[in-house]
């Protein structure tokens, strides 16, 4: 710590006060002690409890370390997206898990955040038919426990629904029974590259005609129609990209055997359920998050937009939203983060998420707390990364005030 | 061409049970500068933003350039782009600059290409003597300032009528006559204003008329000059006494 003495005549004295001040009594000095105080206890308290419990461990003959995590599993696991059988170690056996883990949040992510806006929006509106069913929704679905809803979701599908022998076939190739949901999908070939070049092509293009557009309207102010033209590049694109692979067209189907549905993908019901009912009871929040954040917005905005002519889609999109984001991106992102913790929840109805398979390698080697470390780690880190790029976003979205 | 360009007849309104506007009868020519004053809740606000419909009337008629107010949506379009409103709270886009803040409607309501409403937002803000700021945020500026960038934003569509609900009474003191400076450069050139105030120096100055309103009725309208003078109700007198004692 510099002293102001010490400091040249040019640098104004620092806040910590006059020359008198004593460092004991300046306020930078104060709050570093403290720091170091709280870090010095900290790592005392870590370092008693972690010896004692190796200590407690050594004397019971309880093995420690993660030495077991190169050893084979042993067990097989109902669905990965990764080759895995149970020949391979439980460090892979992790990986699927956390797979899973994310397979559930990704997918429950991106349908939460487009079903929670729309019905957010719909508890504002002014049909009355659309605003009732969407508070009814919303109500219902936040005040009943997830896990009820999980379990609820599981025997509606694997109850309900006909055994495999008899699955609806709602749509040619797609099958629906208690064991889930059968779909088609294009065997891998080497034409298939064409086709993801086409794609790529197709995104440019779309990519460009955008560019242009905005262009355009900036200049001219042409309001150049964006989307289906955008959407029609990306279907040509994939198109052509396919004629010229030589119309690769083996479609793995379904079939329906005598017992059983074989081929194609699939995915199981424990899945749909876990996907389905997390998706359903964050959207409840989500939406009521979107319907606060535009409702925070002073009524003299809408005033303003109205009186300028806006139309009511106008005022949502250039005026509303965009104000109302600042205040519904970080609790959305605290939804997000419960979605990923909540699936943990999958364990009740077997869906192989990283603590059931955390729950069976700790039952079979007994590693208690490396097992319980490494999912804390695992969902930490998880949970750091979103609270990193939530501030981000903040940072960048903030109002400029003086 | 007409020559009266807001016509209310018979108005008369309600918020749920209470009587807000009451049998409004008022013609406005085009051109005509009115001052609207009255004690507070008596009503004014409400009657001027009848007039772009930011409220409705459930009873009588109101007619803005031709065009009759009902639930019509292209109608209530229509009248929007000819009327502009400056508000007490300035009510700025805080996420847009000064600049965004005024092409916002010519690009997307009036189909203007970017780079006219942009020479044209320039030359509002010229116009009120404010154009360095631009390209900043509306939170950056003072609130004198802000209000006249508001005053711009609602000229970007060229309207023809201008309502003004109470523009300098969030104000400082220093700032009030910036922006009242501008409101008479306003009126000076032809359009058609109705403003809620009581700066009574600039109903003297600039108003053709000068209506009294109280619980929702219009009581008395004059010139200035004779308003002034010569108070006809014992509820104008007592009024003026009070806001022109201090
Ligand atoms: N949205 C509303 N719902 C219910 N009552 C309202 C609403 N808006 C205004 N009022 C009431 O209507 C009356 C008239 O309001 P208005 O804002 O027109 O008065 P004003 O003359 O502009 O008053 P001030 O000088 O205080 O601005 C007030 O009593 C007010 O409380
Ligand atoms: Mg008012």
């Amino acid at each position: 710590m510099a002293s102001t003495e010490q400091q040249s005549p040019a640098t104004p004295p620092a806040s910590t006060g006059g020359t008198k001040t004593s460092r004991w009594r300046s306020r930078a000095f104060r709050g570093l002690a403290y720091q170091v105080i709280l870090v010095v206890v900290v790592l005392l308290v870590g370092g008693y409890l972690a010896g004692n419990t190796l200590e407690n461990m050594r004397v019971r003959g309880i093995q420690s370390g993660f030495g077991f995590f190169l050893q084979p599993a042993g067990f097989g696991i109902g669905e990965s997206m990764i080759e895995y059988d149970s020949s391979e170690p439980y460090w892979k056996a992790f990986v699927v898990g956390l797979s899973n883990t994310l397979r559930v949040a990704v997918v429950g992510i991106v349908l939460t955040t487009l079903f929670g806006t729309l019905l957010g929006i719909g508890r504002l509106s002014r049909n009355f038919l659309l605003r009732t069913l969407c508070t009814a929704y919303v109500e219902l679905f936040r005040n009943v426990p997830v896990l009820l809803q999980l379990l609820m979701w599981y025997f509606v599908l694997t109850d309900w629904l006909p055994d495999m022998s008899a699955a609806l076939n709602p749509v040619t190739g797609f099958f629906l029974s208690k064991n889930g949901l059968s779909f088609p999908i294009p065997v891998w070939s080497a034409g298939h590259f064409a086709t993801l070049l086409g794609l790529g092509g197709g995104i440019a293009a779309a990519w460009w005609h955008a560019r242009r557009a905005r262009h355009a309207f900036e200049i001219s102010g042409a309001q150049w129609p964006v989307l289906w033209p955008a959407i029609g590049m990306l279907v040509a694109g994939t198109l052509i990209g396919w004629l010229v692979g030589g119309m690769p067209g083996a479609i793995d189907m379904p079939e329906r055997g005598e017992l059983n549905i074989s081929g194609g993908g699939a995915v199981t019901p424990e899945f749909i359920a876990v996907t389905m009912g997390l998706t359903i009871y964050t959207a409840a929040f989500v939406a009521e998050i979107v319907r606060s954040g535009i409702q925070a917005v002073p009524r003299g905005q809408s005033e303003a937009a109205n009186s300028l002519g806006l139309s009511r889609a106008q005022n949502l999109r250039l005026v509303l939203l965009p104000q109302a984001m600042r205040v519904i991106i970080p609790p959305v992102t605290n939804q997000y983060l419960n979605l990923t913790k909540n699936s943990s929840l999958a364990v009740a109805i077997g869906y192989p998420d990283l603590v059931s398979i955390s729950n069976t390698t700790l039952n079979q080697t007994g590693r208690a707390v490396e097992c319980i470390l490494v999912m804390m780690t695992v969902y930490l880190v998880l949970s750091l990364l979103t609270a990193a790029l939530t501030n981000w976003y903040n940072t960048r979205m903030a109002i400029k005030e003086r | 061409m007409s020559d009266v360009i807001i016509s209310f007849a018979k108005v008369n309104k309600w918020f749920g049970q209470f009587h807000v506007l009451r049998d409004i009868d008022l013609d406005v020519a085009r051109g005509e500068r009115i001052v609207i004053c009255g004690p507070s809740g008596s009503g004014k606000s409400t009657l001027i933003r009848c007039i772009n419909r930011l409220e409705e009337h459930q009873e009588g008629h109101l007619s803005v350039d031709g065009v009759e107010l009902t639930d019509d949506v292209k109608a209530i379009e229509k009248v929007r782009r000819e009327v502009g409103m400056v508000f007490q709270q300035f009510n700025l886009f805080p996420h847009l600059t000064v600049l965004e803040n005024l092409t916002l409607a010519p690009t997307w309501v009036g189909k203007m290409p970017k780079k006219e409403a942009e020479e044209r937002a320039m030359a509002q803000l010229e116009r009120v003597r404010i154009a360095e700021q631009a390209r900043k945020y509306p939170l950056q500026l003072s609130g004198g300032q802000q209000q006249r960038v508001a005053i711009a934003r609602s000229l970007c569509l060229t309207p023809k009528i201008m309502l003004f609900d109470e523009p300098t009474s969030a104000l400082d003191p220093e700032m009030i006559k910036e922006v009242l400076d501008v409101m008479i450069d306003l009126a000076g050139q032809g359009i058609t204003m109705l403003c809620v105030t009581h700066e009574m120096g600039f109903a003297r100055s600039v108003a053709d008329r000068v209506i009294f309103m109280d619980q929702g009725q219009i009581i008395e309208q004059n010139s200035p000059t004779e308003f002034f003078a010569n108070p006809r109700s014992d509820r104008t007198r007592d009024f003026l006494s009070k806001i022109l004692s201090h």
